[in-house]
Formats: C-alpha cells, sequence, structure tokens
C-alpha cells in the first residue's frame, strides 16, 4: 500500500504508449494567438451551453488574446479543475466546437480544446497555486476511486478547506484518463502530472492511499470496508467508475489470444512487458469508441486491424470522426457479423468465427466465416463494479446497475454518501465525470458547512 | 485601359502611384528596383546635414492576429553621404527617363537651402520636396515639422525654395498641427506649387512593461516618433480634404500620403482631390510589388466607371463632404438583420445594449425577461420571422447545424436610431444591411432651422418628449 500526499508520478518506461505521437499536440504562443484571434467572443455562446462543465469559453479565449494566460486558466479551471486533461481528451466535435457559430458559417470551429489545453498548461508551467485555499474546516471526505471523478472532487474539496482521503484499488491513479485515454490523444504521463498538480495545490489536504480496495466487509490490509468510511469520515465520495470488460461468451473465448479492451488498453499504456511480438493481425469485437480506440490504436502500431461489429456503420454508437480518423490510419470495418466462436488450434488462437447478422443478431442459416487473427479484442462494454455501492446503507442501483442520486446535488440515498461519473451516468466522458463531481461538492461542502 | 497618367504641376508621371521619401527609397538600386515593378515616381529619402541614426529604429502595433496596423519610425533623414545620392540620383534619371525622381530637402540656412536645391537640380531631379513634416529628431533642431508648425517660418523658407528653384517645389506638411488651413494658406503664399501631405503623426507606440521603457526601445530609453501606416489614412483623407475643398488653396496640386496600400486606398485619396499618391509603410511591410495590384485595380476601377482617365476621378467625393449643419436631419436608416446569413453569435445585440440603443432583441423572450436583460422599450412588433424561429426552436425542428432561431437578433426598427454599430460589428459580410426608410419629411438641415429660427432640437420638441418618458 502506498499512501501520497504529493508525488512525482510517472509510469515506467518502454511502454508501446511511447511509440505515439500526439495528433494535437500543445499550441506555441503564437498558434495560440492565431487561433484565440479567431474567436468571435460571442455573447451567450452556444459553445459554453455544450460545455458539460459550462466552461466560460469566450471570456477565456479573449484572455488567451490579451496575453492573460493564467487568468484564462482560472477561468477554465473554476469550472473545470481537470481542464488540462479535458482540453486533450474531450470529444470537442460533438461538445463545445460543435456548437460554435463557425459551423453554421460554413468555417471551421475555434480549437477550443487545443486552446484550453495551452491555457492551462501554460499557465501551471510558469506558477502551478492558481488558487488560494480556504481555511481549514475540520472535515475531512473519503473519495472511492482515483478516476477524475474522484480527483476533481478531491481537489475542489481541499480548495474549500476540507481534507480528502482518496482509496484506489490500482497502484496507478488517475483511472481511465491514466490507463484508457487513447496515447494520440494524452499520455498516461501527462494524466499523472495532473493529479500531481491538484496535489500540489490542496498543499498536503489530498491523501491519496494506493492498492487499497474498498470492500463490503475488509479481510486484508490492503481493503477497508464500506461501514469504515461511513464511520470515520464526515462524507464519502463514489467514483467507481464502470468494472472489467465484458465478455462475448461465445466458445472458445478463455484462453490466450483473448482478451478485453479496457485491460488491453490499460497494459498498452501501462505496462512495459506488453509486446506485439507476432500479431500481424487483430480483431476489434465492438462498435462504439472504446473499439475504436482499440483498432486506431492497433493500427497506428502497424497491426492489421479490423473491427467486427454486429450492425451497420450508420448504427454505430461510436463517434463518427473517430471512425474517420481510424480509417485514415488503416483501421478496417466489417459490418453486419456476429462473433459465434473463437477457433483455435491446439490452444492457439486461430481465427474468430462471424455469422453475418441482421439488426445485431445472427442470421439462422446463413453461412458463417473465418476472420484469422493473432489476437482478438473484446470491446463489448464494461460490466459494473458497483455492487461496492450497496454496502453503503441506503445507496441504490438502477437497473442498469447505474448508481442512483439526485441529479441536482448527486446525493445518493444515504445522506452521508454522494457519487459521480461513469457508475452514475453509465459511462461518458471525463468531462462529464467532472461536471458531476463540481454537483457533488457544491451539495457536500454545503451540508458539511450546516446549510443543511 | 483608362489612362493612369497624371501631370502634376508640370512634373509627368506614368501613373500617380509614387513612393514617399522613406527607407523604400533610400538608393538608386531600390528606386530602379521599384520602377521595374510599375512604380511612377519615387521621392528620395531626404537629404540634408550629415546625421546619424539610432538602433532600433521602428515600433509597430498589432489589431489581433494582423500586424503592423500602425507603424512607428524614429528615423532621422539619410544617414548616406549627400555626393552618393546626387550620383545616384544622375545614374537613375539616366535610366528611366520617363519616371518621376522627387528630391526630398531638409537644411537649416537659407545658404544651405540655396545650395542643396542646386545640387539637387544639377544632379537631374524633376522637383523638389520641402521635408516641414518630420516630427522626431530633426524638429528639435528648428527643422521637419518644427518648421510646418509655424506658418510664418514655413512661408519664409518656401519663398527662399522657390527663389533658387528651377523645378517645381513641392511642401511636405506636417499632421502634427491644430488647423491644417494655416500651414496650407501659408504656403499658397509663398509661391510653391504643390502640397504633399501628410508626414508622420507624434506618437509613442506603447511600454515594454518588464523593462518600464516605452516603444521602441534604444539601450535605456526611448522617443517619441512618427505614426504612419494603415491606421492613419482616415486622418490622412481628412487633412487632404480640408485643403482640396477650401476656396484658394486647392488651387495647388495634392500628394496624398498616408495608409495607402491598395488600388481603393489610391482612389479615395484621388476621389478627394490627390493628383498623386504615395507609399510608404504598405511598401515597408509588403514590398514594392504590390503596385500591380494599385495599377491594375486602378485602371479596372476607371474602365468600369467609363472614365477614360484618372484625372476624371479626381476631385469627385469633395463636393459631398460638408458641414455637420448642412447634413439631411430627416434622412433614416435602420439595421436590418438577414436572417439566412446571421450566425447566431450576437455581438450586434451587445454593442447595441451596452453601446447604442437597446433596440436589438432575442426572439422569444418574455417581457420580463426583455426588461431584465435592460431593455427599457419593447418592440410594438416582433417580425413573423422570430416568432416561428422560437416556435421551431420549441419544437425541436432544427437540423445539427441549424442556427437556433431564438439566437438570431432582430431590430425594432421604431427604436433603431440608425447609428450603424451593429452592422460595423457583425462578423458575416452582408448580414446587417442598414436600410433606407421613408421618414415622409422633407430634406432640412440644422442650418436651415437656424435660418428659420423656429425649432432647434433635432428631432423635433416630441423627440425630447418622447425621451422624457423613460
Ligand atoms: C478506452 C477508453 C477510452 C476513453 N477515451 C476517452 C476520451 O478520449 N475522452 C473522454 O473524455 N473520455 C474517454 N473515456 C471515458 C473516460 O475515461 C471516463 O468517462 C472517465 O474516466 C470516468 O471517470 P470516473 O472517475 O467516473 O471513473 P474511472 O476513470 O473509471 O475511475 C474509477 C476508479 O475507481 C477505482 N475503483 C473502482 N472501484 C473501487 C473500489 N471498490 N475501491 C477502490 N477503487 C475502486 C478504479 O480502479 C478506477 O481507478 C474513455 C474510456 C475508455 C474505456
Ligand atoms: C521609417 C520611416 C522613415 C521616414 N523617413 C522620412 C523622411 O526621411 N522624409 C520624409 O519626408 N518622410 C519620411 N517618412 C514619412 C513617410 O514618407 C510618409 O509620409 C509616412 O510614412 C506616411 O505614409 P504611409 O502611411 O504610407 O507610411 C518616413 C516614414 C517611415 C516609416
Ligand atoms: S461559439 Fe465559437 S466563436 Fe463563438 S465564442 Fe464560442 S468558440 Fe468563440
Ligand atoms: S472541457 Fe471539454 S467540452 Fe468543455 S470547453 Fe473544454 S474542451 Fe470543450
Ligand atoms: S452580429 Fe451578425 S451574425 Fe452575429 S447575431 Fe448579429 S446579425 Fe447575426
Amino acid at each position: 500500500m502506498d499512501s501520497h500526499s504529493s508525488m512525482n508520478l510517472r509510469l515506467p518506461p518502454g511502454r508501446l504508449e511511447e511509440r505515439f505521437h500526439e495528433k494535437k499536440p500543445l499550441y506555441d504562443e503564437h498558434e495560440a494567438l492565431t487561433e484565440a484571434n479567431r474567436c468571435l467572443y460571442c455573447v451567450d455562446a452556444p459553445c459554453v451551453t455544450a460545455c458539460p462543465t459550462k466552461i466560460d469559453v469566450p471570456t477565456f479565449i479573449h484572455k488567451v488574446a490579451t496575453g492573460n494566460v493564467r487568468g484564462a486558466a482560472r477561468t477554465i479551471l473554476t469550472e473545470n479543475l481537470l481542464g488540462e486533461s479535458c482540453g486533450q481528451v474531450c470529444p470537442v466535435e460533438t461538445l463545445c466546437a460543435g456548437a460554435c457559430v463557425y459551423n453554421a458559417w460554413e468555417r471551421p470551429p475555434i480549437q477550443i480544446g487545443r486552446l484550453q489545453h495551452y491555457a492551462v498548461t501554460t499557465a501551471i508551467a510558469n506558477k502551478p497555486d492558481l488558487f488560494e485555499l480556504a481555511p481549514e474546516t475540520g472535515k475531512t471526505v473519503a473519495l472511492v476511486g482515483a478516476g477524475p471523478a474522484s480527483i476533481a472532487a478531491a481537489g475542489w474539496l481541499a480548495l474549500r478547506g476540507h481534507r480528502a482521503v482518496v482509496f484506489e484499488k490500482k497502484t496507478i491513479p488517475g483511472g481511465l484518463n491514466t490507463l484508457g485515454i487513447a496515447p494520440y490523444k494524452m499520455k498516461g504521463d501527462a494524466a499523472l502530472k495532473e493529479i500531481a498538480w491538484v496535489l500540489g495545490l490542496a498543499k498536503g489536504r489530498i491523501e491519496l492511499r494506493l492498492g487499497v480496495d474498498v470492500v463490503a466487509g475488509a479481510a486484508g490490509a490492503e481493503e477497508v470496508s464500506a461501514a469504515a468510511l461511513l464511520a470515520d469520515y464526515d462524507a464519502v465520495f463514489l467514483g467507481l467508475g464502470l468494472g472489467a470488460d465484458s465478455a462475448m461468451g461465445v466458445p472458445g473465448e478463455d484462453g490466450e489470444g483473448v482478451v478485453g479492451a479496457t485491460a488491453f488498453i490499460e497494459r498498452l499504456k501501462a505496462d512495459p512487458a506488453l509486446t506485439l511480438d507476432g500479431v500481424q493481425r487483430a480483431i476489434v469485437v465492438g462498435g462504439g469508441n472504446t473499439a475504436l480506440d482499440a483498432v486506431h490504436e492497433l493500427a497506428s502500431l502497424g497491426v492489421a486491424a479490423t473491427m467486427v461489429y454486429r450492425r451497420s456503420e450508420a448504427k454505430m454508437p461510436g463517434y463518427a470522426h473517430e471512425l474517420a480518423a481510424a480509417r485514415v490510419d488503416g483501421a478496417g470495418l466489417v459490418e453486419d457479423r456476429a462473433p459465434i466462436e473463437v477457433v483455435r488450434a491446439s490452444g492457439k488462437l486461430v481465427a474468430l468465427r462471424v455469422a453475418p447478422a441482421k439488426d445485431g443478431k445472427p442470421v439462422g442459416g446463413a453461412a458463417p466465416e473465418d476472420l484469422p487473427a493473432d489476437l482478438v479484442i473484446v470491446a463489448i462494454g464494461q460490466n459494473r463494479a458497483t455492487q461496492i455501492a450497496q454496502a453503503f446503507a441506503g445507496v441504490a442501483l438502477d437497473p442498469k446497475g447505474r448508481v442512483v442520486v439526485d441529479p441536482a446535488t448527486h446525493r445518493t440515498g444515504n445522506a452521508k454518501v454522494w457519487s459521480g461519473g461513469d457508475c452514475v451516468n453509465g459511462g461518458k466522458e471525463v468531462v462529464n465525470a467532472v461536471a458531476e463531481a463540481k454537483v457533488a461538492v457544491l451539495a457536500i461542502h454545503s451540508t458539511l458547512m450546516g446549510a443543511n | 485601359m483608362a489612362d493612369l497618367s497624371v501631370d502634376f504641376c508640370g512634373i509627368k508621371s506614368p501613373n500617380p502611384f509614387w513612393l514617399a521619401s522613406a527607407p523604400p527609397t533610400n538608393t538608386g538600386a531600390q528606386i530602379m528596383r521599384a520602377f521595374d515593378a510599375g512604380w511612377g515616381g519615387a521621392v528620395w529619402k531626404t537629404l540634408g546635414n550629415p546625421i546619424v541614426n539610432v538602433s532600433s529604429r521602428f515600433g509597430g502595433i498589432d489589431y489581433g492576429s494582423t500586424r503592423m496596423m500602425g507603424l512607428n519610425n524614429i528615423e532621422l533623414i539619410t544617414d548616406r553621404p549627400l555626393d552618393v545620392n546626387l550620383r545616384e540620383i544622375t545614374e537613375v534619371k539616366k535610366r528611366y527617363p520617363k519616371h518621376v525622381v522627387i528630391a526630398s530637402l531638409m537644411v537649416e540656412t537659407k545658404d544651405e537651402w540655396r545650395e542643396i536645391i542646386q545640387k539637387a537640380e544639377d544632379a537631374g531631379a524633376d522637383g523638389l520636396e520641402l521635408n516641414f513634416g518630420c516630427p522626431h529628431g530633426m524638429c528639435e533642431r528648428g527643422m521637419g515639422s518644427a518648421v510646418g508648425n509655424e506658418p510664418k517660418v514655413l512661408e519664409e523658407i518656401a519663398r527662399w525654395a522657390v527663389s533658387f528653384a528651377k523645378t517645381p517645389v513641392i511642401i511636405k506638411l506636417t499632421p502634427n498641427v491644430s488647423d491644417i488651413v494655416e500651414p496650407g494658406e501659408a504656403v499658397l503664399r509663398s509661391g510653391a506649387h504643390a502640397i504633399s501631405l501628410i508626414n508622420t503623426i507624434k506618437s509613442i507606440m506603447g511600454v515594454d512593461l518588464e523593462r518600464m521603457i516605452p516603444l521602441p526601445r534604444v539601450g535605456k530609453y526611448s522617443t517619441n516618433g512618427g505614426y504612419c501606416g494603415p491606421a492613419v489614412k482616415p486622418i490622412a483623407l481628412h487633412l487632404l480634404s480640408q485643403l482640396t475643398r477650401h476656396p484658394t488653396i486647392k488651387a495647388l496640386p495634392m500628394s496624398g500620403i498616408g495608409g495607402i496600400g491598395t488600388w481603393r486606398d489610391a482612389a479615395e485619396f484621388i476621389a478627394l482631390g490627390a493628383t498623386t499618391v504615395q507609399v510608404c509603410t504598405a511598401v515597408m511591410h509588403y514590398g514594392y510589388r504590390i503596385v500591380e495590384d494599385m495599377i491594375e485595380g486602378l485602371s479596372d476601377f476607371l474602365d468600369d466607371r467609363g472614365m477614360k482617365s484618372v484625372n476624371e476621378l479626381r476631385g469627385l467625393a469633395i463636393g459631398q463632404y460638408q458641414e455637420w449643419g448642412d447634413l439631411d436631419l430627416s434622412f433614416r436608416v435602420v439595421a436590418d438583420v438577414n436572417e439566412e446569413k446571421c450566425i447566431g453569435c450576437q455581438l450586434c445585440y451587445v454593442a447595441c445594449m451596452d453601446g447604442a440603443h437597446q433596440c436589438i432583441h432575442l426572439p422569444g423572450r418574455t417581457e420580463a425577461e426583455a426588461r431584465k436583460a435592460g431593455h427599457l422599450h419593447l418592440p410594438a412588433h416582433v417580425p413573423e420571422r422570430a416568432v416561428k424561429a422560437v416556435a421551431l426552436a420549441n419544437a425541436g425542428q432544427l437540423g445539427p447545424r441549424a442556427v437556433p432561431g431564438t439566437r438570431i437578433p432582430f431590430v425594432d426598427e421604431d427604436e433603431c436610431i440608425g447609428c450603424n454599430l451593429c452592422s460595423l460589428v457583425c462578423p458575416v459580410a452582408g448580414c446587417i444591411t442598414m436600410k433606407e426608410l421613408d421618414s415622409g419629411k422633407p430634406v432640412e438641415t440644422w442650418n436651415d432651422r437656424i435660418q428659420k429660427g423656429t425649432n432647434l432640437v433635432p428631432g423635433g420638441l416630441d423627440a425630447t418628449e418622447r425621451a422624457r418618458r423613460f
């Protein structure tokens, strides 16, 4: 068990992730000024409404244009404490930039994410202490999981004067923001650097306990029970994320060569032991953004990678702009095919057997075909890791396994427990996790300060 | 193709485009390259007694991503030896006899003026331009704008020059005066043959906030310099037309200078009475090559207008420059938003709310919302388009890229005073136009009213009455 209050977090060298180049590298000053000067400084701007955290985009861009980069960073971080990550990982095409008035003008929208990345990274590099801390309140909040939801919540709680203790079962903090983001968007070390900045900002008020699993009834030294958290802390925030990758449930699935997408991406990003030696052809099963990321990453590494999706391209839940980008880097797509078996020869993976599908279901009687593969990545969703939430008396899950909260406060059925992020919304983006953490922190703060 | 050649107080020029006396006319080699590019004439970098220039010497001001909206300099006259410049003038005139070379001059005493004029004319200059405009460095020594500022001194030196010169004498004026007519009249009295204006405007370009030294910096200090470039064009146009509409000064040919960079700028100066135009900053920024567009654009414009010669354009706009008191108080325009073009940025809205008359509205607001936003009057009439747009937005029937109708502002025509502000801030070309309304009133000017001695309130007493109600 590691305990950190501030640290120099870094991933070990020799990871596949290091082979990737950023597709949208950090702007230099001149690029930022040029782009910032394109922004019209709209009134009641639609880009603001489209940002889940409601960053005042025209104001921060105007500040970039005047050279007030530190002010720009404050405007961003006030609404979105993880603005540095979000500037790199947000699907801006469907969020802020997708709403930019330039679209209606049939001109390229403002590169809001890149300006945001520039403003925060530049400001932090110059002077990390962008905010003053409120006096200590003497209250302490336990946060379960060290993903973006909990990290943002812990940072904001600390700024408001509370102490925060974050329990994370993995030895690397950051959740999917560190271990899941496509490396051409952001590397794991960048996410860790941001966490270190939040810890620094909090001046010792945040304690990160890595390798500690929060469980129903604690047994080992690396476990803490839900009951203990409820007893020992003034409030609890659950930022559990989603669980392990779902399985296809087809014959032959268990065994080497078949791996869940988030597990695979986590190793690609963090585990120097992972190599792709001997992998020439890979198949990624699924049609969501995780499948798109996996196939794009494999194709970028020189593997002949193809996505197999059980419906048509038009029905894919993954973003069209991500599919287009993956194709540019050589990824393939097979539509309307459902996997029915993993074909092995003396245990070794040889192919994925697929059947033609209509509306997502295998068509009876149609001839299956074998798609040869050295690696099969399963990206058909994640299980819910939310069962643990029920160990907190009064916290309920909906039929889809999502933690039930009051949307106005993100408080659960237990008056001492709040929750936000993927475990509540069923799996959205980092920016949604931060937005929900913000709602929860406001409610926790006013509760702890006796307003309620 | 229209004839671009002009006659400037007897000096024949293949076109009206001259280089102003400045770094682009430092050397003969430069001027010959400029003539090859198409420039019709060049005013040589000012000649005079030996001086030393400082380093650095220029400062620029950017606007957004546009560089050098304005330029300033603390450079003095030429720092090359006089005999070298004179030799080069001879050389240029020998190789380019049809092009114009004007010698810009600045010295102190009567004898110096006599001597330098003779040398310049012997070298082959087609005319002389007396630099009474330089606002830095030389004026402290009693030259440049120190002369341009003092009509009596100006007149006396100009008289000397006229008496010594065999070629036309052009007086270059400084804009750093409160009334340009005074130096203009002094030029007229002196017998000089033409005026060129403007020289640069006294300025400080900015402050280096790290070092706390104004810009441009020379070691530990800076000094005021002369401002020029696109930003000064409106000032130059005004000063030029003050002279070209003056009953007597207008007899003198004018060479217009200040912020000219395109054929359109040039056409505007000519329409306000200039015979030639001179260019400095635009060439320092983009090079001699810009003259190609100037020649082509001006001659196409003249062709389109059915004018055979650039001389037909000269002065066409002067008559339409009148005193405020002669403007028609009954004329009325109102803003009109083209909803097809609008992208919903609402810059017009905020400009009108905070910087004008609160008459641009957002559709779909209740009266309470409109009042809370700061509207003092509510539109009597909401356009059909705005009503429909709101209904569409409420029904969720908008395409993904469509501008929600609720973001497309509309103008309360009864309250719009026709100030133009919204149309100036709108980023989309042709989206906000100012449409003319028939006010139903006869033409009436302020001066008409004074003459009648009746109702002196602009807009009529009922306007004050209306204003009082709010
Ligand atoms: C492959 C992939 C790519 C993605 N790409 C993007 C992208 O480009 N842009 C974007 O905005 N979003 C992206 N996302 C989504 C984004 O990563 C998530 O929405 C975000 O990380 C959710 O944050 P969270 O804090 O809710 O959960 P998580 O990031 O999942 O963090 C939850 C943390 O809680 C820990 N935990 C769970 N249970 C316990 C327990 N009982 N005890 C202790 N610790 C526990 C987990 O180990 C984990 O570290 C991607 C997701 C995936 C899977
Ligand atoms: C660097 C620099 C040096 C100049 N030197 C002279 C000069 O020696 N003599 C002169 O009459 N005007 C001089 N001027 C003024 C220009 O001739 C011209 O009047 C002024 O720049 C306005 O024109 P513009 O807006 O096209 O630059 C100089 C201007 C600049 C920028
Ligand atoms: S909509 Fe586009 S142009 Fe307008 S403020 Fe936002 S980013 Fe700038
Ligand atoms: S946080 Fe994301 S959605 Fe919000 S403005 Fe920044 S880049 Fe856009
Ligand atoms: S400024 Fe122009 S584009 Fe913007 S809202 Fe007004 S009319 Fe529309």
